[in-house]
């Protein structure tokens, strides 16, 4: 394997990845989507609602690029709105008063950016996800199974476990983003990706995510069956802390240059 | 609302306006023009009206300057001043630049921390530094911030935090974005012990910051005028190609969209910190109240 970080970029946004909505209907059994934030509107880049692994009840909730060309165009590319976020809150509130664990899978290359976006407080969604995460009082895994923009990804991975997919992404700005910054040129974007150090091995080292799920069979059901095994185990690790809490705050508390 | 009146400045050189007549200086005394009416005003005078100008423009102000406007004299003692971003990626060109930061701003990081005192009422105090990489948060900016509200929870104090920032800091990748949530698991820590958190934000305050300790107060208020977003103006009308509506993430337009309490001039943040301070902590069955 000789990818380069910016390489992994590139697979980690191609569209023949499995998206949200796949690793839902693989994963779980009897998956109900609930809509809305009860505040202004219903998102499409964040889906979410109940379902059961392997029995057990739990809340899930996927940011959905989609597949086809109309279908993209909908889920606004995977970019959510604060509604999105809003809707992911109320939905993990929601887990919390029925003693659900919480399951998200993170795919969306940032919050969108855009006039609404700002009007209705983009910002303030992201904030008060990050706050209210941080004391949810039920379990959370995250996956980032593509990319894993900044602020926007980070909404739906303050858990306890954080785990990525061999080659999704995770960092801080879109190297396009840095080297437009920093360099004044975006071809440079190689260049900033091997210095954003964005891959899941370097987001491991840096002791940001807990576990790399490889890619064989990617999308087959093999491929499935195997997080559905995990995830199962980490749940009853999970369920079983009593300072859950505690330790989510210290998994982030340690983070520091 | 009380605060409405915060709505324009009320400061001595306030009643020329835009057509009054060239500020008469002396000969040689270095001036500053303002962006707004670019009136050129003699940097003492500036000075002594807390750096705005006679428009009402606030111009940026140096982080230990703000705490001087803003803290009872002699009550500010620094917390955790040696806390400095090293390089931990080994961002090309970081090291350097953090170096050249740190000389010309005379600070080690783009946030100083402290306990004073405001108008009397005890509390932490954070004023992020607009001269530091514009107050970018990395991992010891975010380390500062979170120790801040954890002291702040220990010893059952307000946080005050002015904030000022170009978002989190590219140059130390996923370990800046990770601030974001550390930050925002004190300042929840610290609100679940019902404590008090007043927030000012300051021009810009965008990005990382924005979303998270920036817009997680129980009272925010903005300087009049300050850029106050998430995503940055120019990346909005690439991703949108639309031309932005006058006016848009600036103060004023937060306030219209309910995104915050408030609008306070410079002139008068402190009382209205002191007042905020003393309500906020003077509620009916607070600890500090109880017989």
């Amino acid at each position: 394997m000789n990818q380069t970080p910016y390489d992994r970029v590139k697979l980690a946004r191609s569209s023949g990845r499995p998206t949200g909505l796949d690793y839902i209907r693989h994963i779980f059994q009897g998956f109900i989507e609930l809509h809305g934030d009860r505040r202004f509107a219903d998102d499409p880049a964040i889906v979410g609602g109940v379902a059961r692994l392997d029995g057990q009840p739990v809340t899930v909730l996927a940011m959905e690029k989609g597949h086809t060309a109309r279908e993209r165009a909908r889920r606004n590319f995977g970019a959510p709105h604060p509604e999105g976020y809003r809707k992911a809150l109320r939905l993990m509130k929601q887990a919390e008063k029925f003693g659900r664990p919480v399951i998200c899978f993170v795919d969306t290359s940032g919050a969108y950016c855009g006039t609404g976006a700002e009007e209705r407080g983009q910002g303030q969604a992201i904030a008060e996800n990050l706050m209210e995460l941080s004391t949810l009082c039920v379990p959370i895994i995250s996956i980032l199974i593509g990319e894993g923009g900044s602020g926007g990804a980070l909404a739906l991975a303050v858990a306890d476990r954080v785990w990525m997919l061999q080659n999704a992404v995770y960092s801080v700005i879109s190297p396009e983003g840095c080297a437009s910054i920093l360099w004044k040129d975006p071809g440079r974007a190689a260049d900033a990706a091997d210095s954003l150090k964005l891959t899941a091995e370097d987001a491991r080292s840096l002791g940001v995510i807990e576990r790399i799920l490889p890619e064989e069979d990617l999308g087959k059901p093999a491929f499935f069956d195997r997080i559905r095994r995990l995830l199962t185990e980490e749940l009853s690790r999970l369920s079983a802390d009593p300072d859950l809490v505690g330790k989510r705050y210290d998994r982030f508390r340690r983070i520091r240059s | 609302m009380a605060l409405i009146k915060f709505l324009k400045p009320q400061n001595q050189l306030e009643t020329g306006g835009r057509s009054a007549a060239p500020v008469q200086q002396d000969a040689g005394e270095p001036e500053k023009t303002c962006p707004n009416c670019h009136r050129q005003t003699p940097l003492s005078r500036l000075w002594g009206n807390d750096l705005v100008c006679a428009c009402g423009y606030h111009f940026r102000m140096k982080a230990r300057q703000r705490i001087r406007m803003i803290a009872d004299p002699g009550s500010f003692a620094e917390l955790f001043p040696s806390l400095r971003s090293d390089n931990p990626l080994n961002f090309p060109g970081y090291r350097d630049k953090i170096e050249t930061v740190q000389a010309a701003s005379g600070e080690e990081e783009a946030v100083l921390c402290g306990t004073a005192r405001i108008g009397g009422q005890p509390c932490c105090l954070f004023v992020m530094e607009p001269y530091f990489m514009m107050g970018s948060m990395g991992g010891a900016t975010g380390e500062k911030i979170t120790a801040l509200f954890e002291t702040a929870s220990e010893r059952r104090l307000p946080v005050v935090g002015f904030a000022v920032s170009g978002g989190a800091r590219m140059q130390e990748g996923l370990l800046s974005l990770m601030q974001m949530a550390k930050t925002s698991a004190a300042v929840k820590a610290h609100s679940d012990r019902g404590l008090f958190y007043a927030a000012v934000l300051t021009d810009p305050t965008t990005g990382g910051v924005t979303a998270s300790f920036a817009m997680e107060a129980d009272v925010i208020l903005a300087e009049p005028g300050a850029t106050v977003g998430f995503a940055g103006a120019r990346v909005i009308e690439q991703t949108t190609r639309k031309t932005l509506p006058k006016g848009f993430q600036t103060a004023e337009f937060l306030l219209d969209h309910g995104f915050l309490d408030g609008i306070a001039a410079r002139r008068e943040q402190k009382a209205l910190l002191t007042d905020l301070l003393k309500l906020y902590t003077g509620g009916f069955g607070h600890e500090s109240n109880a017989i």
